[in-house]
């Protein structure tokens, strides 16, 4: 499991680490976070190709179980967030959503690849023109496909985040509409690029 | 290994075929032989190819959109046998005011799911088809998306329930060529007005 640099410790916790007994003092919220942020269990909602590179992502050469993230949950109310890898069709569309809303909160979801951050080059009447139309995206990362590298710093990203989020239990009953997650998406969002 | 080539397998089929069907219209390509065969008689013609010529097979069931000629649409039939590899290729034309073909169901069980999908995208009815829905696309959705007055973006739709469609940005899309221009930047796809 990765370790918090010490920076990060100062910040996030109070640590005496000259303590005999190995005390730490924080705060609920933060070891509310830092249990998000270690046992994040994605729903891995792979349509096509970025789904390829996920794999990779999980498998031993890069290794996503380094972040606490390699528990893949094909139940989604089993899971916390949501791993858009690959195109949406408009006919997915629906199943997509359906599947983010068994989810219990807290939830995430990293948009992960061209077309699920903006429907990439299907620039047609069959593809959804990104999932932010749908479901409310956390992180984007850019590719076509990323590389596993770029997806293991879009969970990282996505870490950072959790870590910043100042009530994690506010959250827990909101509700979106279908056609409302986009303005929800776009009040806080984090892009990255390779 | 095949007992005879291809090609001189499907001449042979194609001789049978014009001996019993002398009218029809017969066009060689580069060793593939095509036929137009009208609408009426292409379940004749269809089992006269499966039943004593031996195309065992459907391949492809596609559909053309000649828009603006009088024939509109188009249903093109790939066949072959699976023992030779020899092709046939049947065209038959259809008005846009009546785009309806018999269906090949009764003939070959493997044009069902591909009579659905020129149903779904070209809007071609199949007369006859046990179970004609849209395949690709959703029940409900109102265009056929292949035909050539639809736009490439798409149209804004929604099934309320089941799915929503939106225009999708293209930047001036189709980008089209321009052969003969004296540069490849002239040449190359852009979106011309």
């Amino acid at each position: 499991m990765a370790t918090d640099t010490q920076e990060q410790t100062e910040q996030n916790y109070m640590c005496d680490p000259d303590a005999d007994g190995g005390f730490v003092y924080t705060t609920l919220e933060a070891a509310i976070n830092w249990m998000h942020k270690y046992s994040l269990w994605p729903m891995p909602m792979g349509t096509s190709c970025c789904a390829i590179e996920y794999m990779a992502a999980s498998c031993s050469r890069y290794d996503i179980s380094r972040f606490g993230s390699e528990v893949n949950r094909y139940a989604p109310r089993q899971a916390d967030f949501m791993f858009i890898c690959g195109t949406i069709t408009y006919k997915m569309a629906g199943l997509v959503r359906r599947i983010w809303d068994q989810m219990p909160e807290p939830k995430w979801c990293i948009a992960c690849g061209a077309c699920a951050c903006s429907g990439g080059m299907f620039r047609s009447y069959s593809v959804l023109q990104g999932v932010d139309k749908i479901v409310p995206v956390d992180v984007y990362i850019s590719g076509c496909p990323p590389r596993p590298e770029a997806l293991l710093q879009g969970l990282i990203t996505l870490q950072d985040r959790i870590m910043k989020t100042d009530h994690p239990l506010k959250g827990f009953f909101k509700t979106h509409d279908l056609r409302e997650a986009q303005r929800a998406a776009c009040t806080n969002t984090s892009v990255i690029t390779d | 290994m095949p007992t005879k080539s291809h090609t001189s397998a499907a001449r042979e089929a194609c001789d049978k075929i014009h001996a019993r069907f002398p009218q029809i219209a017969l066009r060689e390509f580069r060793g593939d032989t095509t036929l137009t065969v009208p609408r009426e008689q292409l379940v004749e013609v269809m089992r006269y190819a499966k039943e004593a010529c031996g195309f065992d097979m459907l391949l492809c069931v596609s559909a053309v959109d000649h828009m603006g000629e009088h024939t509109r649409y188009e249903v093109v039939y790939t066949i072959t046998q699976a023992e030779t590899g020899a092709n046939l290729l049947v065209r038959t034309p259809l008005d846009e005011q009546d785009a309806t073909v018999p269906s090949l169901v009764g003939l070959w069980r493997s044009a069902n799911w591909l009579e659905r999908e020129q149903y779904d995208l070209m809007g071609v009815h199949f007369e006859g088809h046990p179970d004609l829905r849209r395949i690709m696309m959703w029940e409900g959705y109102p265009f056929h998306p292949l035909r050539k007055d639809f736009p490439v973006a798409g149209v804004p739709t929604e099934t309320p329930g089941i799915a929503f469609t939106e225009k999708a940005p293209t930047a001036g899309a189709p980008f089209v060529t321009a052969p003969g221009g004296k540069t490849a930047a002239e040449r190359e796809p852009r979106s011309r007005n």
